[in-house]
């Protein structure tokens, strides 16, 4: 056996002072495979140590909350005993190294999160964001991760219904990946993971265990330097077609009554399942590692423990029962192998060759596991940028500009590479505010939607933590949804720095407050540190997912202008807030002042009231006005149905900070003429702002005497990306 | 009308076909799934869509090898009429029931989109409902769906109108630009000689309902349904 040096300790990612307490937990040197399992269980993707005190601040209950965090996946109760799983996962680091294969063990890993628990899989969403596209590897990132998760999605016949996509120079050495699967299940047959029944067999089953992807989770827990592509080799490879199989069987296995505990084996494979479903049933486990199917020979008991091999799932069996499970694996022609059994000592002996590999206490490592109150500074505020020092360009001009930025520039060209249809239930496609997806054979359709600002979270992560969870809100809200629950993918740098531990800590305040404030809890997440290159962090990215509820499918409403001679009419106030707006990045140059502010108190009431509106039937088209502004949100809901729009802008703002400020809280409504009295009344009850800013009709946008064609529009929002993909694919 | 829709490991739309097809026949069709070597008796047999095997190979290759395929194919060549959907095209294609290969999209991409098809024959058990020179809305959604044919065979099924859909912009004109995947003579599905197989690209099962933006689909399994009862 090897001795354990300071150097493997340190290639380990394990610190000094964690070392020391592993030798006090052991009450001896832990050999090699024992190392690499605290390695991995103790790794910030295991054991989220920096972020863990800061987490349990954020909201997590509520009456239809099932589960919250702490389990594979969140659990909202829908009524008439169906309940929605759901979460979202980063795959930031190998993304980066391998995208194609990156990107679809993402969405790999985020299904199996679902299934496992009991759910089919009814929906994937993700979040993307990407470095400079003058950065020589950009175009090849997002070839290679849209590939992946193409590639994936596609296969497992699971709809890929939406997303966003960002740019920006701070993501060149790191971008972010967080995939995101919603799944619909039977609230009375639920699937969680805590072991139970000493002498139960433990079941291995689905794909068999190779050398790929050891020590991902630990990878995916450091930065990121100049060697770091030599790590090709711990991005684990996925196979679609498997995990479509694994999905049926699961679902096939789980209606039948034979299962005590389920979990999938994700990042540290083998040993994080194994050892979170004991520890949480308080029991030990005995595996003998000569019966895990093996894709490969002379497998080690450290390699096998550590491998992250795609597509494999650990259970807990009724005693019995395996003779049912394996006839289901048979007929789904999956691996299955029953490969130990739990034990009363709380300890986790693994066998090779007839020798005891490892022996560990299970509690301290995987309860006990370090937590950390880093030291963190508050980021300093950033000074409120004032309208009249912003210079005025032509409404129409400036909006061609910003319609075809990377940032809004349309996303056709990614969101078509997925499957958005299969599963026949998808009412809302990519593109608008939320993706409406019916549930399946009923009228109550779900509202899902992925939001963050990262540049507001960079000139204040409070701020921007908070703007995240209220645009969610709003986006699920214009659907006509009730928003529920939400899940995060908290993407930061470094927490060792107290700068950066100080974005996480302002964001997560924010968020808490806003989740709060909106009746909107967190029930899952996933947290992504050490997004930095050679010292260089990412944006903080706080990426909220959310899901709401229609009671009715066929009241939900989208952003497409109906019908010409609408009263198009603005909720909410617009001072014409430029600062951190894409209006002074993209026409300024400027990557500067505070963020919008966000007024809870006022959002809910304005959430309410468009959904109440929109179930009265008083709303023919309803668009948030986030991103550039409400020219840009007009500029949308026209070029989404073919439908022009003359808008009449006020005195005060000015005409640029009233087209491309963007205020908070602010939807814009398209309104029957009938109905307007009706509306402009709610939103007085309701001490909303509401204003007619102008009527739809004709092919054309007109605003301060500047006019485009729609058709012109759609060319300036369509090509960027395209063409911009265009001039890659030499050798992919 | 009886219904069987066959389900390979991967078929992943073998459920929106049943649910397209309940809708029109009033019935569940039957779920068969690819071991069984028996096929019971039925007026349809539906290949749908999905990566059967993973698409391993080649798309098609290997279910077009597994039991249940000789069966279909046997009724087929016996007068049974067979939809084959997406993958179901391919594996049609594998199993030398319809002529042509489905080879990799012209620009190398999946695909997923609403597209326009001009209906080119009504005169088929699949298309009573639809008028020749009727431009309707199906969703495609694959990576390999540029068909070809040698040049002769191309002729002859040209001349016997075996072809059943093309890809047409939306005033019926096909072209270059209507053509999402370079498909020989903008072809979106095809018959066999005897007008009992047809094999699509596009999915109807995906705009058969007019709450997921249009029901042209559904005229295909109601065809099916008149035709059959």
């Amino acid at each position: 056996m090897s001795r354990i040096t300071p150097e493997i300790i340190a290639s380990h990612g394990i610190k000094p002072d964690e070392y020391t307490r592993i030798l006090e937990i052991m009450g001896r040197e832990p050999n090699l495979t024992e190392l690499g399992i605290f390695s991995v269980m103790w790794s910030e993707h295991c054991s989220y140590k920096s972020s863990k005190k800061w987490l349990k601040t954020l909201p997590t209950t509520a009456p239809w909350v099932i589960c919250g965090p702490g389990e594979n996946a969140g659990i909202i109760d829908i009524g008439d005993g169906q309940a929605i799983v759901f979460k979202m996962e980063s795959h930031n680091h190998p993304s980066f190294i391998e995208p194609y294969q990156g990107a679809a063990t993402g969405v790999g890993g985020i299904l199996r999160d679902v299934f496992t628990m009991g759910a089919r899989p009814i929906a994937n969403m993700n979040a993307l964001r990407f470095g400079d596209p003058s950065h020589p590897k950009t175009r090849h990132l997002v070839a290679g991760v849209v590939a992946g998760i193409g590639g994936y999605g596609n296969c497992v016949g699971v709809p890929t219904v939406g997303g966003e996509t960002n740019f920006h120079k701070s993501y060149n050495g790191n971008i972010l990946v967080n995939a995101m699967t919603v799944g619909l299940a039977d609230a009375s047959n639920i699937f969680y993971s805590a072991a139970a029944g000493i002498g139960n067999p433990v079941v291995y089953f689905g794909s068999k265990t190779g050398r790929d992807g050891i020590h991902g989770a630990t990878m995916a827990s450091a930065e990121f330097d100049e060697n770091s592509e030599e790590k090709r080799p711990t991005v684990q490879v996925g196979d679609p077609f498997t995990e479509k199989l694994l999905i049926e069987a699961c679902l096939e296995l789980m209606a039948t009554d034979t299962i005590v505990a389920i979990q999938d084996m994700g990042a540290a494979g083998l040993t994080s399942s194994s050892f979170e479903m004991a520890s949480k049933g308080g029991l030990g486990v005995e595996l003998d590692l000569d019966l895990v199917p093996m894709r490969e020979d002379g497998m080690s008991a450290y390699e096998i423990m550590l491998s992250e091999s795609q597509e494999r799932m650990l259970m807990i069996l009724k005693p019995g029962k395996e003779d049912v499970a394996r006839a289901i694996m048979d007929k789904w022609e999956l691996d299955f192998a029953v490969i130990g059994t739990l034990t009363d000592t709380g300890r986790m002996v693994l066998k090779r060759h007839g020798k005891v590999e490892a022996d560990l206490p299970i509690d301290p490592l995987a309860q006990a596991s370090p937590e950390y109150d880093r030291p963190w500074t508050a980021p300093a505020k950033a000074p409120v940028v004032r309208l009249e020092d912003v210079p005025a360009h032509p409404p129409i001009d400036a909006l061609k500009r910003l319609l075809g930025c990377p940032d809004l520039a349309s996303k056709r060209w990614i969101y078509q590479q997925y499957d958005h249809m299969v599963m026949g239930d998808t009412v809302q496609r990519p593109g608008g505010d939320a993706a409406v997806v019916r549930i399946h054979g009923g009228r109550k359709a779900v509202a899902i939607t992925t939001d963050c600002t990262p540049r507001y979270c960079q000139a204040d992560p409070h701020e921007g933590g908070r703007q995240a969870v209220a645009e969610a809100y709003r986006n699920t809200s214009a659907t006509g949804a009730t928003p529920l629950a939400v899940t995060d993918n908290l993407n930061f740098g470094n927490p060792e720095k107290p700068e950066i531990m100080g974005q996480i800590v302002e964001a997560i305040k924010g968020m808490g407050e806003a989740c709060r404030d909106l009746d909107f809890p967190v029930v899952s997440g996933n947290v992504s540190l050490y997004n930095e290159t050679q010292g260089q962090a990412i944006q903080p990215t706080p990426a909220i997912g959310a899901v709401g509820l229609l009671a009715d499918v066929g009241k939900h409403t989208t952003i497409a202008f109906k019908t010409a001679g609408n009263a198009i009419v603005l909720l909410g106030e617009c001072k014409g807030w430029m600062g951190a707006s894409l209006y002074l990045r993209e026409l300024c140059g400027r990557e500067e002042g505070a963020p919008p502010p966000v007024a809870l108190h006022r959002e809910r009431r304005k959430g309410e009231l468009v959904r109440a509106l929109i179930a009265d039937g008083l709303v023919r088209a309803c668009h948030d006005v986030s991103d550039g502004g409400l020219l840009v949100a007009v500029a949308e809901m026209a070029m989404s149905s073919g439908i022009g729009a003359s808008l009449d802008a006020p005195s005060s703002p000015a005409l640029h900070g009233w087209c491309f400020g963007e205020d908070q809280g602010r939807y814009v409504l398209e309104v029957h003429p009938d109905d307007l009295p009706g509306v402009l009344e709610a939103a007085l009850a309701k001490d909303v702002g509401a204003r007619v800013i102008g009527t739809t009709g004709g092919h054309a946008l007109s605003v301060g005497g500047q006019s485009a064609g729609i058709d012109d529009l759609r060319t300036a929002h369509e090509a960027w990306l395209p063409a911009f993909m265009g001039a890659e694919m030499s050798g992919h | 009308m009886k219904a069987a829709v066959i389900v390979f490991p991967g078929s992943n739309c073998d459920r929106d076909v049943a649910v397209a097809l309940e809708a029109s026949m009033g019935a569940k069709p039957l779920m068969v799934w690819h071991r069984d070597t028996e096929l019971p008796a039925v007026d349809l047999v539906v290949v749908p869509g999905g990566f059967s095997y993973g698409d391993y190979l080649r798309c098609g290759a290997m279910a077009a090898h597994s039991p249940i395929m000789r069966e279909v194919k046997a009724r087929a060549e016996a007068g049974t009429r067979v939809l084959g959907i997406c993958n179901g095209f391919q594996i049609l294609t594998e199993t030398g029931l319809l002529p042509g290969v489905l080879m990799r999209n012209k620009d190398l991409k999946f695909i997923c989109k609403d597209v326009t098809l001009r209906v080119e024959s009504d005169r088929t058990d699949f298309c009573r409902y639809y008028r020749s020179g009727d431009v309707v809305r199906f969703p495609i959604a694959h990576a390999e769906g540029n068909w070809f044919v040698e040049p002769k065979t191309y002729r002859e099924m040209e001349d016997n109108g075996q072809i059943a859909f093309r890809y047409a912009t939306a005033s019926g004109k096909v072209d270059e630009s209507a053509n999402p995947n370079g498909s020989l003579g903008n072809v979106a599905g095809i018959y066999n000689g005897h007008f009992n197989v047809l094999g699509l690209m596009p999915h109807p099962e995906r705009l058969a309902e007019d709450l997921l933006g249009g029901a042209d689909g559904k005229l295909m399994f109601d065809s099916l349904v008149e035709a059959l009862s």
